[in-house]
């Protein structure tokens, strides 16, 4: 799974509530969602992201609420991987649980800037600069969210897991 | 092995002898919940699992909290939605706006959560239930899916971190204020993926409300869940209105933890977290003059019947500052009806405080009591991220209910000793 895009660049603690606030998460349709992604802090964010792109955050991205709506909201928007020094754990859950990769790297989320021209190789944690050309390793996937992305998101997991074995 | 009391509830569910951090495990869930907010994606994915029937229709609770009574038409048909799931589920635990309240002091109260019990909420807040000594932890609307076709989460053991109060707390401190000084100490993520365990004699005589409170604001350290040893404080609490069978659990001495950390509570004031995050934490003597525009007393952190009978103790012949509203809201219709017969509802009204029906309220800045640009509000909730009230120009402040009953007097940011 490789990925090409620029980059969003966001400080730490980024919170539910920024990444999509409470009073448009009335509906869970994720492109009406994303049409709000990230309204307050970042407005121009949902009218001029293109398909591939990548967001890139500090320490905690996602902390607050349990709100879906979030991931959704920056999935549905386009954005292909997010790369942070850390995630918050219910944001972390819900993203692997919907397909939206997460990559945690201390040194990319430090380096990288707005705009930057990123090409991020998913399985093996590589992420390229293409503007500065520089590349950055990222943690692994630990293997049981590489089994879930695996599956097409916890919904197929279950699916084929669970229920079958149940059946 | 010796373990924590999260490790032994684990293991347990897990149908294992025992647990270490770091283990993958797949734990049975005695309880799911989902509110108006989150159930709708939650039902949505559900039905794309394809599962037929929920794994339990006695244990799945949905509660209308969040937009309820509906606020406009489209959270109308979510709400739509999530009754008629229950309705075609037969759902046993299912509240509609009058016999509902804010979930998280609802279950608790409908002794539907009990010491002992795995407890799996789409709501970052269900860490709330670690005061009765139970292992619960919020989730995602997927998550909850998946929990309610298979009875079933995957988890990863927390570590535990360890925080003892030692000391004797000071007139007008509580719950609140022990946790927030604890969040200003770690951070937001100073217990990310971990276990908060809190202990001390400082914690011994304190009641269920207060320890809810701490066990709430677990999430806002970054924690899966907040957890204490249940005690006979605990135990009373229970007894009458538990649901199922409670299982009263210890830590092992010699349970391994990821550190410990000790606060002394004995010279604690009030605490006051500035905008825009929780760990922005000062003592009220240090807070300066900050005035406000509203102040708010509810939410599933403060909105119990202690916390009311402490803000009315402070309200009582006085009257609010022209100019500010005050929104107090009772977290259940219990709650309300017993406000009533104490008269705490009758001075809250003398006071020239309105009172919102049994939700969330301005809480989450969706629903009533939204702030405009450049407004400022002191609130007994839980968090207070850039627009989290309202306007992203707004300002929120988090407090106990005695500091926003005397604050709401003096118009401005201020302790009950100035009263
Ligand atoms: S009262 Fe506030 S924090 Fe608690 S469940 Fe409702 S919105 Fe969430």
């Amino acid at each position: 799974m490789k990925y090409e895009g620029k980059v969003w660049k966001f400080g730490d603690d980024v919170d539910t509530d920024l990444i999509i606030p409470s009073r448009y998460c009335n509906v869970s349709d994720g492109a009406l969602l994303a049409k709000h992604a990230f309204a307050d802090g970042k407005p121009e964010f949902a009218s001029t992201v293109s398909p591939g792109d990548v967001i890139v955050g500090g320490r905690n991205f996602g902390c607050g609420s349990s709100r879906e709506h979030a991931p959704i909201a920056i999935k549905a928007s386009g954005v292909s991987v997010i790369i942070a020094k850390s995630f918050a754990r219910i944001f972390y859950r819900n993203a692997f649980n919907i397909g939206l990769p997460l990559l945690e790297s201390v040194d990319a989320a430090e380096e990288l800037q707005e705009g930057d021209r990123l090409s991020v190789d998913l399985i093996h944690g590589k992420i390229e600069n293409l503007t500065r050309g520089k590349s950055y390793g990222a943690r692994p996937i630990p293997p049981f969210m590489e089994r879930l992305i695996n599956a097409g998101g916890l919904v197929e997991h279950i699916r084929k897991e669970k229920l079958q074995k149940r059946a | 092995m010796p373990m924590t009391i999260t490790e032994k509830i684990l293991a347990r569910h897990a149908g294992l002898e025992s647990v270490a951090p770091g283990d993958l495990i797949e734990v049975k869930v005695d309880l799911a919940f989902a509110h108006d907010f989150t159930a709708p994606i939650a039902i949505q994915v559900f039905k794309d699992i394809g599962a037929p029937k929920v794994f339990d229709r006695k244990k799945v609770a949905l509660v209308a909290d969040h937009f309820v009574p509906n606020k406009d038409i489209a959270s109308a048909e979510q709400a739509k939605l999530m009754r008629e799931f229950a309705r075609e589920q037969q759902l046993e635990l299912y509240y509609e706006v009058g016999e509902a309240g804010i979930g998280h002091v609802l279950l608790p109260e409908q002794g539907l959560v009990v010491p002992g019990q795995v407890v799996i909420g789409a709501d970052s807040h269900t860490c709330a239930y670690g005061a009765l000594g139970a292992f619960s932890t919020g989730v995602g609307s997927t998550d909850m899916a998946a929990v309610m076709a298979t009875g079933e989460i995957w988890l990863r053991v927390p570590p535990t971190i360890r925080v003892e109060y030692t000391g004797t707390l000071r007139p007008h401190v509580g719950g609140k204020d022990l946790i927030l000084r604890l969040i200003g100490e770690i951070g937001v993520e100073g217990a990310l993926y971990s276990a908060l365990e809190f202990c001390g004699d400082a914690l011994r005589g304190l009641s269920m409300p207060h320890r809810f409170a701490m066990a709430n604001m677990a999430v806002e350290a970054g924690a899966k869940n907040g957890i204490m040893e249940p005690d006979e404080i605990t135990r009373a609490y229970v007894e009458g209105r538990a649901r199922w069978e409670p299982l009263f659990l210890k830590s092992d001495a010699g349970a391994k933890l990821e550190k410990t950390i000790a606060i002394d509570v004995s010279s604690l004031e009030p605490q006051i977290a500035f905008p825009p995050s929780p760990a922005n934490v000062k003592p009220v003597s240090e807070a300066g003059n900050v005035t406000l525009d509203q102040v708010f007393i509810g939410s599933c952190t403060n909105g119990w019947l202690e916390d009311l009978r402490d803000a009315a103790s402070l309200l009582k012949g006085r009257k609010k500052a022209p100019g500010l509203r005050l929104i107090i809201i009772p977290a259940t219709p219990a709650i309300l009806r017993e406000a009533m017969k104490e008269g705490i509802i009758e001075t809250f009204l003398e006071a020239g405080a309105v009172i919102g029906p049994p939700c969330c309220g301005p809480c989450l800045g969706g629903h009533m009591g939204l702030l405009a640009s450049g407004e400022r509000a002191l609130a007994t909730t839980n968090r207070n991220f850039v627009g989290r009230m309202g306007h992203p120009k707004s300002e929120v402040f988090l407090c106990n209910p005695f500091v926003a009953a005397a604050s709401a007097v003096l118009g401005r940011i201020g302790s009950p000793e100035e009263l």
